[in-house]
């Protein structure tokens, strides 16, 4: 097991500067989550990591060795690509046996292994099958039979999800939760899912632009975004974010309404423009701030339902409802919602607690 | 899909294309009638359509004018061993161009492509000066073997090829410690195969039916290849042409069998399920 550290890692293709001096701290035996919009890095820096892309500047340590000019077999990690990346005239036999044997370890030795990992991930019935005559699941297993073949201290997945149907998705994603319980290594997942990176993740690192925009445990960002990128992009639906304005007093008004904001350092100065975010769930039938919201959309989806509608001041909004929701469209509800659920950021996205 | 019997669409094809078919083997056709039409009837007017009776006849010409038989296994050993050699040469490099970042790849690449646009006359005189005079290689394989051997066309068609694979499942091959060597040997080569064979049947004709550069550097009878040796039957004062179809026969057929026997590499979908 190992823990793997960055210090200002710099990645530049050319004249493009992708990574821009990452800092991050991934503790021994955790599941690390990478998220974040496409394009923003997530894979450089997985393969950074995995010695796949050179490093431009700064330090990769796994295990507290300096590894920047490590070969990446030398790492100590395995590796699992979005595209499975199988040897397509191989058997799952020889996918997984194929690295071993062309680096010398023993027949019996790799045989061993084998069967290990064919226990872990259920691969004994598909052993002699090419990887056309599997499904997508199953060659997904074997890429990551293939990776556990290796006994790696580090497991780096690259949006190992992406191409499998919804309800596969969520089956794998179990069965990866379940592997980490019972490998105990760290893994490093890359995503640009977030329901993957909250339901996997002891820590999210959220990217963007090639910049680490916040990292913490998954409800920490839930709760307590950093700035409105990681708010809007943690969360399901999106958080709603309305203009609004500091009011003298630590209020805010926005929407037709106005409220006060239980401030931890202060409020902002009264006149400054703010975003005021607010989740869709958090958005009720009552409470203590009311908001009228004009429902141009209702969709029931039986155990829960969204009205999509819009302000007074014609922003949009988005509110989430157990159950059925009465509301029809066209028609004008007041919705409700406590103070402490508000979240408020400056013009530039940076949070105002 | 299912297979579906052919249609009427299916039969309006056949009834176009069966007389392009016959047009185009009717050369071939005349080839083999000539191959067996007496030597004194070639001077007659019309076009023997159907075959004559002097197969053995001309035969023996060809043998008696010519060391054919050893014409033909110098063919055979020179386009094999060239095909062969060409085909690791022109896919390793290829496989360079296509997956390895490198300082000067593009300028390099542009150099390769643009030997494509040299006419062969204009680099063959000097090619004669290098290999006969300076190398001492008149008479020998290597003289016809090696000159031709790094194929411009043959290295961008391979780069194609290589470019096309998927740069993950090389990279999954690196993060096992597997040498580049072996990656390309045991992953990437077999993997384009059907195009591999494409190209080797182009390498192997280019050289089978290889005239002028060959007759230039072979002049003893014992190194020729079979098309320069079939070249002598054109005489100042007489041409054999009997002999000459019998011999255009025989070279032919290896041709006909390396098609066949490579063929079944363009329909294998050897790449299907490498990525979904
Ligand atoms: N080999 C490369 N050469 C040049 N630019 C690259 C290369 N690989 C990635 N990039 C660029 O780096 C940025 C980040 O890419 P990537 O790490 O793949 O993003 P993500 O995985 O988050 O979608 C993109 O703008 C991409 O175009
Ligand atoms: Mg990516």
């Amino acid at each position: 097991m190992s823990r793997v550290d960055l210090e200002a890692v710099r990645k530049r293709f050319g004249a493009l500067d992708v990574i821009h001096g990452v800092d991050l701290a991934i503790e021994d035996g955790s599941f690390c989550v990478f998220v974040g919009p496409s394009g923003c890095g997530k894979s450089t820096l997985l393969r950074m990591i995995a010695g796949l892309e050179s490093v431009s500047g700064g330090t990769i340590r796994i295990g507290s060795r300096p590894v920047n000019d490590v070969e990446p077999a030398a790492r100590g990690i395995g590796m699992v690509f979005q595209s499975y990346a199988l040897y397509p005239h191989m058997t799952v036999r020889g996918n997984m046996g194929f690295g071993l044997r062309a680096t010398g370890t023993s027949r019996a030795e790799t045989e061993r292994r084998l069967q290990r990992a064919a226990g872990i991930l259920q691969l004994d019935s598909l052993l002699d099958r090419k990887p056309a005559q599997l499904s997508g699941g199953q060659r997904q297993r074997v890429a990551i039979g293939r990776a556990i073949m290796r006994e790696p201290e580090v497991f780096l997945f690259d949006e190992p999800l992406s191409n499998l149907d919804a309800e596969l998705r969520v089956q794998m994603r179990v069965e990866i939760a379940g592997l980490h319980r019972r490998l105990g290594n760290t893994m490093i997942y890359v995503t640009h899912d977030q329901t993957e990176a909250m339901t996997l993740a002891d820590r999210i690192v959220v990217l963007r632009g090639g910049r680490v925009e916040q990292t913490g445990a998954p409800l920490e960002l839930y709760d307590d975004p950093a700035t409105a990128f990681v708010a809007g992009f943690i969360g399901s639906p999106r958080m709603n974010f309305l203009r609004g304005t500091a009011e003298p007093g630590g209020g805010v008004a926005f929407a037709g309404t106005r409220a006060t904001v239980p401030w931890r350092s202060g409020p902002p100065a009264p006149g400054t423009p703010v975003q005021v975010g607010i989740r869709p769930e958090h958005l009720r039938d009552d409470g203590p701030v009311r908001l009228a919201v004009t429902v141009e959309v209702a969709e029931q989806l039986g155990g829960v339902s969204y009205l999509y509608g819009t302000t007074p001041g014609a922003e949009r909004l988005v509110v989430e409802r157990r159950g059925l929701a009465a509301a029809r469209a066209g028609e004008t509800v007041t919705v409700g919602l406590e103070p402490r659920d508000l979240r408020v950021f400056d013009g530039e996205g940076r949070r105002l607690r | 899909m299912t297979s579906r019997r052919p249609g009427r669409g299916a039969l309006g094809l056949h009834l176009t294309l069966a007389p392009l078919a016959l047009l185009w083997l009717m050369p071939l056709w005349l080839m083999v009638t000539y191959a067996t039409t007496p030597e004194a009837d070639f001077l007659q007017p019309g076009v023997p359509l159907g075959l004559g009776g002097a197969l053995a006849d001309n035969w023996a010409i060809l043998l008696a004018q010519t060391p054919f038989p050893r014409a033909i296994a110098n063919s055979v050993a020179t386009s094999l061993i060239y095909t062969a050699c060409s085909i690791v040469l022109t896919s390793l490099a290829g496989y360079a161009f296509a997956q390895f970042r490198f300082f000067g790849r593009g300028v390099l690449f542009a150099l390769v492509v643009a030997t494509l646009t040299v006419p062969y006359v204009v680099v063959v005189i000097p090619q004669f000066v290098l290999v006969a005079r300076d190398f001492h290689l008149s008479n020998t394989w290597a003289a016809v073997v090696v000159p031709p051997l790094f194929n411009s066309l043959g290295v961008f068609f391979m780069r194609q090829n290589f470019m096309a694979l998927p740069k993950d499942m090389l990279d999954a091959a690196r993060v096992e410690g597997v040498g580049e060597l072996r990656i390309f040997f045991q992953i990437a080569l077999p993997l384009v195969l059907p195009s591999t064979a494409a190209l080797g049947i182009i390498l192997f004709l280019q050289s089978w039916n290889n005239y002028l550069w060959p007759l230039l550097v072979l002049s003893r009878a014992d190194a020729q290849t079979a098309p320069v040796a079939l070249g002598a039957l054109v005489g100042l004062d007489r041409v054999h042409w009997g002999a000459l179809m019998v011999g255009a026969v025989v070279m032919t057929m290896p041709v006909l069998a390396v098609f066949v026997f490579l063929q079944r590499y363009f329909i294998a979908g050897i790449t299907a399920g490498a990525v979904k």
